[in-house]
């Protein structure tokens, strides 16, 4: 993509990363960059991770490398060996990013850390992925997803009330959240560059991106000295003395599944609001007449029993539950109820409002002889469009395009690297 | 003073609540000047909500507000008074980007939309942020982010198999939203530099959740597999869970990747007779019997605090890491190594901690200095010296009520 048509076009990045930070050169690739992803010979081994096309379990149908890699193109090389060490410098020379996610030192162990790599290229950004970031106390430390989203305080937030915090089934969040941090820090160097000229390493931290996706659960701690935890199904209200906690049940179930929907009133109104339509609806279906003409802007949350309140709940309940999800949803929105389906990921893959605005992407898998429907863009832009450019690269795919006809490597030369285990 | 990446940029933030306000605070922790545009008479909702200093609502006293308000200034205009259009029409002249998170259809009832912004200034870069777009049969749909959390699917997919979808805490979609908007924002200034030409970007903050949903996506479009609540279990480790430690309600998470780390795993446990044992040698093994090995590694863990048992797997390299609330990450020894979070002083809720960005950049730091605004605090700073309004013409505006004060704030929130 051209620097006319794309927001990064023109700009090239060298992806070294694994698992932890596919996303960033992802983002990046797909608003305009040519990012070469650099696998080791065979291939990366995040391929393995799954799940996988039609549950074949192959290196070349991986969803999850689908997935976070689209807008790529990719080599192999073996940045261990001497000569994978110069080719690689090359093409840094040639780059605008680097991005990796090895281990804190592995890459100035290979003579390619920061400072290396901004003599073969002056104005280089190397941003690094790691799951604590470059030096402190636990820069050493393993992660994996799990110890990402416990280690940044989100597993705590999440889960059933009584049993252990959870992760998101929804996997990696860790992950996409440093890969996405990743990708932010990257742009934010590279405006400083293209003033200045001058180059920087961007030292990322899993943890610390997490800990931005906790909304203001550190700042309750750190003011209402209380940590908050996995509520369930329950939205709980902090009462002043001498009233006690206050569950709300919000997960409701309904007809097919689940919906979120809080029933209350009081001081805020687009509650009051939402509870007045959601009980007109029923009444005139003649269900919820003992709230026909109840006032809720008095209904008062701080002073009302739990069993009072779990009553009105399973009130409204038993009307959910004569509705599907797409039933309550579609007069939520027509009346101004504040209701959402608990959506599963079928439900989103159709959702109305995705389709109408033409959020999902038609990706061509020659090789599959298959077109595979993925996300869309983040964001909308005429002039600009954010785009997949192309689908994740196969095992060694632009070998030939970038050693031999970018770089100038001979055919000899690339039997030779060949033969040595460098390509 | 070092310098900063964005130090020469203007920005007029019309953003309320959580992710406009986010792009705009980290466009002014790197060096631009942000000013936040609020109304005593409708404040932002972040400023109604706890934590407050000494549990007492106040506009000015919501910790939640404070996070994501870094180093802005604040001036008090009521939009909706006729008499306000000069003042926004100068705001936008001086704006080099201009942010908008209010509900579809506001910002050109009020003449600030896109459109109506590029005839006063043309090379303007505006994003629009909102739930679900700005156009679509349920642009509409009035719900907060916890909304979007079930309809994207992350309530759905956290939890436990047998029992029902979670509400997650985090507005999740709020925490994926802005990292985007900024990236092309700061694509946009670039382009601008090289063409002249402004830009709008519009974001659906379901659209941008969903995308953290790819894998998931790819699964069900291509295999029809609908992703499920499976607790903390994972599709290829095992062990792989949360696990009870010493103490009350203390929780470690401990992931073993390979078969590597599952022999140093067993051996620093004590437990060097599990490797060999025929259920648990294999992770098939591990698989079929993970009940039973679940509640083995419990009886070890729940003999330490999970930072006993982190260290004591990290440093035989296995991935561990203690479940951490708020406080954990307050006296995070890493975090406070990285001076993750900033003491800042606010005026009215004293000194507290501020989240700082995910990187760090090693030629421009970013510089959290100053705490969130108070509402209206910097009114004679931007009235007078941004926008060059004379003494005479400010007392008029106060008179008229186009610049709100303490006495305009609704006694109700």
């Amino acid at each position: 993509m051209t620097e006319h048509d794309s927001l990064l076009g023109g700009y090239r990045v060298v992806d070294l990363t694994d698992e932890k930070g596919h996303l960033c050169g992802k983002v990046l690739g797909d608003f305009g960059a040519d990012v070469i992803k650099v696998e080791k010979p065979g291939g990366d081994s995040s391929r393995n991770i799954g799940p996988f096309y039609k549950d074949i379990p192959h290196p070349e149908k991986s969803l999850f490398w689908f997935s976070t890699n689209t807008s790529k193109r990719g080599i192999t090389l073996n940045i261990e060996t001497v000569d994978g060490r110069e080719i690689l410098k090359r093409l840094v020379e040639t780059a605008d990013f680097v991005v990796e996610s090895f281990q804190p030192g592995y890459m100035d162990d290979l003579g390619l850390g920061y400072s290396e790599l901004k003599k073969a290229k002056p104005g280089i950004i190397v941003t690094s992925i790691t799951p604590f970031g470059q030096t402190g106390p636990y820069a050493r430390y393993q992660s994996t997803d799990l110890v990402g989203s416990a280690m940044g305080g989100l597993t705590r937030l999440l889960g059933d009330l009584g049993r252990p915090p959870v992760r998101m089934s929804c996997d990696p969040q860790a992950y996409f959240h440093a890969g996405l941090h990743g990708a932010l820090g990257s742009v934010v160097a590279h405006y400083h560059r293209e003033l200045t000229g001058e180059g920087q390493h961007v030292d990322v931290s899993m943890q610390e991106a997490v800990t931005l996706a906790l909304m203001h659960a550190v700042e309750i701690s750190e003011i209402m000295k209380v940590n908050v935890i996995g509520m369930g199904q329950f939205f709980i209200s902090v009462r002043p003395p001498p009233q006690s906690l206050l569950f709300t049940r919000v997960i409701m179930p309904c007809k097919d599944g689940y919906v979120y929907f809080i029933f209350g009133g009081g001081g805020f109104g687009g509650l009051v609001q939402s509870s007045r339509a959601m009980v007109e609806w029923a009444n005139e279906e003649g269900m919820l007449m003992e709230f026909k003409d109840s006032d809720f802007s008095q209904w008062d949350m701080s002073t009302i029993t739990q069993e009072e309140n779990d009553q009105r709940n399973a009130i409204v309940g038993d009307f959910l539950k004569t509705k599907t999800k797409a039933e309550l949803y579609e007069q939520a929105v027509k009346r101004g109820i504040m209701l959402a389906p608990c959506n599963t990921i079928a439900d989103t893959a159709r959702n109305a409002q995705l389709e109408a605005r033409g959020f999902w992407e038609k990706v061509e898998h020659p090789e599959l002889g298959k077109t595979i429907t993925y996300p869309g863009a983040p964001l909308k832009i005429k002039e600009t469009p954010w785009k997949i450019q192309c689908r994740a690269p196969l095992i060694g795919e632009h070998n030939e395009e970038v050693f031999v006809e970018e770089l100038g490597f001979s055919r000899e030369e690339m039997a030779v690297l060949k033969a040595r285990g460098v390509v | 003073m070092t310098k900063q990446v964005f130090e020469a940029l203007k920005v007029v933030d019309f953003t309320w609540v959580a992710v406009g306000p986010q792009v705009c605070r980290e466009l002014a922790q790197h060096g631009a000047t942000v000013v936040r545009v609020e109304t005593h008479r409708r404040p932002c909702p972040m400023r109604a909500f706890a934590p407050f200093k000494d549990g007492v609502p106040g506009v000015n006293r919501s910790a939640f507000h404070t996070a994501y308000n870094t180093n802005k200034y604040s001036m008090s205009l009521d939009l909706t008074n006729p008499k306000a259009q000069e003042v926004a029409r100068r705001l936008v002249a001086w704006a080099d980007i201009i942010g908008d998170s209010m509900t579809p259809g506001t910002m050109d009832k009020l003449g600030l939309d896109y459109e109506s912004c590029r005839r006063i200034n043309p090379s303007v870069i505006y994003f629009s942020t909102t739930q679900q777009g700005q156009y679509g049969p349920h642009r509409d749909f009035q719900g907060i982010g916890h909304h979007v959390n079930a309809i994207a699917g992350f309530c759905d997919c956290t939890g436990w198999p047998d029992s029902d979808p979670t509400m997650v805490f985090p507005a999740y979609s709020d925490f994926i939203s802005p990292w985007y908007l900024l990236i092309a924002v700061t694509g946009a200034l670039l382009r601008r530099r090289k063409t002249g030409e402004g830009m709008y970007i519009e974001q659906s903050q379901l659209e941008a959740g969903v995308t953290f949903l790819a894998p998931h996506v790819l699964d069900y479009t291509v295999n029809n597999r609908v992703v499920t609540r499976s607790g903390n279990r994972d599709r290829y480790m095992s062990p792989h869970g949360v696990y009870p430690c010493a103490g009350a309600d203390r929780w470690v998470a401990i992931a073993v990747t390979n078969d590597k780390e599952w022999q140093r795993f067993c051996d620093v446990i004590g437990h060097p007779d599990w490797a060999g044992d025929t259920k648990f040698n294999s992770v098939i093994g591990r698989k079929e019997n993970e009940d039973e090995l679940d509640g083995l590694i419990g009886e070890w863990t729940k003999n330490y605090t999970p930072e006993q048992v982190m260290t004591i797997l990290q440093d035989a390299g296995v991935p561990a890491g203690v479940v951490q609330t708020g406080e954990d990450l307050l006296n995070d020894p890493q975090l406070k190594h990285r001076q993750h979070f900033r003491v800042l002083d606010h005026l009215e809720i004293g000194p507290h901690s501020y989240h700082a960005p995910a990187y760090r950049l090693s030629q421009t730091p970013c510089d959290i200095k100053r705490p969130a605004p108070c509402l209206g605090q910097h009114n004679e700073y931007v009235y007078k010296e941004i926008l060059g309004f004379s003494d005479d013409e400010i007392a008029d505006m106060l008179v008229e009520g186009v610049i709100t004060t303490d006495a305009d704030v609704a006694t109700s929130t």
